[in-house]
């Protein structure tokens, strides 16, 4: 059979099977066990021609809200997207480009990472960031791995339970060695923040590192110094987990002396686009760069003294070290991290703190008149950023459900997380208005009374 | 290339000097130090570690590639060559002096015999 995409014919193929001694293609997975085959047909519908396919798609995303009023977040944010962005990152210089192993022909797609290390550093106040890793949980279980590869002779884990639980449940699966156990550090039930006595009781000298989220999943601030003063009394390692945009705020990770500072850079610049590709950010301090995971790309000179860049300590690295290698990731979110640069680039420096404040505003105006006008209840004290749970007097479901008739997405019900099937987690971003807000406060108190 | 008459080498390019009470001093040869070129790091084995014959017990990272470095005899690491953390090209420069990597107390000198001699060694590496 001949296909018009698939270059090889059955006299090709039976050519190959001749050389390699096989009769089929099954037989050169017979390592494989045979259990392990499906055995039933496949469900895939039969082939239908380019315009069909067209129509079918685009009816699809007819089904799709429109114009939808984002207050959903847990993870990931609706911040505008500038239009610059799309546009440069469709150059296909950037857009085609495969890893940059030969710099020679590579110097546009090498600085754009240098430049975007650059200024996820800059942001952190972190000494060291990668080329990125695939999303902001991979960038946790990378961060608890390479604590354990900096301290070999400790073999306990402890994390924040306020974490993401969609992180934790990466973490579980990826960190998964033997000898080496994970314990969770429960969260205060008044303020939502780490229970610090419940940490102190739990840190030992067999600690390896303790890795908390802030703001965290809740939305509540951390306290990244008092942490660290806990974490110094038993001399383990401090991962922080950060939103790139609340450090237009809050104190960088680099501040309250994080030693890996990892994150999910989704809402720099980056559309939801159904949960992904996302974009793994992920720092370090320098004395811990040898064990760090994934591409690190270096400023140089060539032989006539000009400015170029390379990939550097490339010796970490798999096409290298193989099965010791950092990490078994050996690629980054090239284009993600570069609507991360690029959307770094337009704000600047007043740039992010004024985009920072514009959303932790909104959060707390809305908090406020939700507690003051409507029967909803605050769940935990501790100060907020742009998110926050609040209770409801019903299943967060429903009224998510009646909202989503309004053009409203009201939040996220926590209970598909395994809390309070009350309990919505609500966020805001710039792309809000004024008046959004007053609608969602209206909204709500409507379908509350109903 | 210089393979001196009073050490013991391996297979694996290391070689091995005896020091008074059963102390081997490690390092790599100047055959494989010329085969990495420059060397940009060596990762160290904590002292005090317990490791026996065919292990790890360092790695030599060059530009491009690593080397693993495996001790020949079993004991107990009880020194480290400690400027090699700031100056790795030591094992370029003097492979057979201030570029020895480690100092190992052994537990059975007897795997010493397994060793090859300089001769021996210069054999194998006009075969490579």
């Amino acid at each position: 059979m001949v296909h018009p995409f698939l270059p090889l014919t059955d006299k090709d193929r039976e050519e190959m099977f001749n050389f390699l001694g096989v009769k089929s293609y099954r037989e050169l997975l017979k390592d494989i066990p045979e259990e392990y085959f499906y055995k039933g047909e496949l469900n895939i519908p039969s082939a239908i021609s380019e315009e069909e396919a067209v129509e079918l798609l685009e009816a699809l995303s007819n089904e799709n809200f429109h114009n939808l009023k984002i207050f959903a977040g847990a993870g990931a944010y609706d911040h505008y997207v500038p239009k610059v962005i799309p546009f440069i990152i469709s150059r296909s210089e950037f857009h085609t480009a495969y890893t940059p192993y030969q710099a020679e022909v590579s110097q546009g797609t090498l600085q754009a990472i240098f430049e975007y290390q650059s200024v996820i550093c800059e942001l952190t106040k972190m000494e060291v960031t990668n080329a990125s890793v695939y999303d902001g949980a991979t960038a946790l279980a990378e961060a608890i791995l390479m604590a354990l590869r900096l301290k070999p002779e400790r073999k306990k884990v402890l994390y924040a339970e306020s974490i993401h639980p969609n992180y934790l449940a990466v973490v579980k699966t990826y960190v998964n060695l033997e000898g080496v156990s994970l314990e969770g550090v429960k969260y205060d039930r008044v303020t939502g923040q780490v229970d610090l006595n419940d940490l102190r009781s739990k840190l030992d000298e067999n600690t390896a590192t303790f890795a908390f989220q802030t703001p965290n999943f809740f939305g509540v601030i951390e306290d990244g110094f008092e942490i660290r003063k806990i974490l110094n009394e038993k001399g383990a390692l401090l991962i922080s987990v950060y939103n790139p945009i609340s450090l237009g705020l809050l104190a960088p990770p680099g501040e309250y002396g994080a030693d890996i500072a990892v994150g999910e850079g989704q809402p720099l610049g980056i559309p939801l686009s159904f949960g992904g590709p996302y974009l793994g950010l992920f720092s370090a301090r320098m004395e811990h760069i040898r064990q760090m995971p994934g591409r690190i790309i270096g400023e140089t000179r060539d032989l006539e003294g000009k400015r170029g860049f390379v990939m550097t300590l490339q010796t970490r690295e798999q096409h290298i070290k193989r099965e010791k290698a950092t990490s078994n990731i050996c690629t980054n979110q090239n284009l993600c991290a570069l609507m991360a640069l690029i959307y770094l680039s337009l704000l600047g420096k007043s740039g992010i703190k004024e985009l920072a404040f514009q959303n932790t505003v909104r959060a707390h105006y809305l908090l406020d008149r939700l507690v003051k006008e409507t029967p909803v209840k605050r769940v935990f004290s501790g100060p907020i950023f742009n998110e926050f749970v609040v209770e409801l007097p019903i299943e967060a479901e429903k009224v998510i459900e009646r909202a989503l008739e309004k053009g409203i997405l009201a939040g996220v019900a926590l209970s598909q997380f395994g809390y309070s099937e009350k309990w919505m987690s609500i966020a805001t971003t710039e792309k809000l208005s004024a008046l959004d807000i007053d609608n969602y406060v209206t909204l709500i108190s409507e379908i509350l009374r109903g | 290339m210089l393979v001196p008459d009073n050490l013991k080498y391996t297979r694996e390019h290391e070689w091995i000097r005896v020091e008074g009470d059963n102390v081997a001093v490690i390092g790599i040869t100047d055959y494989a130090q010329s085969e990495l070129s420059d060397v940009v790091y060596v990762e160290l084995p904590p002292v005090g570690k317990q490791v026996n014959k065919g292990e790890e017990v360092a790695s030599v990272e060059a530009v491009k590639t690593v080397a693993s470095v495996y001790t020949p005899v079993s004991g107990e690491i009880i020194e480290v060559n400690e400027k090699l953390k700031d100056d790795p090209s030591l094992v370029n420069k003097d492979p057979y002096g201030e570029g020895w990597i480690c100092k190992i107390k052994m537990s059975n000198p007897e795997e010493l015999k397994e060793c090859l001699s300089a001769e021996e060694y210069k054999k194998l590496i006009a075969e490579e």
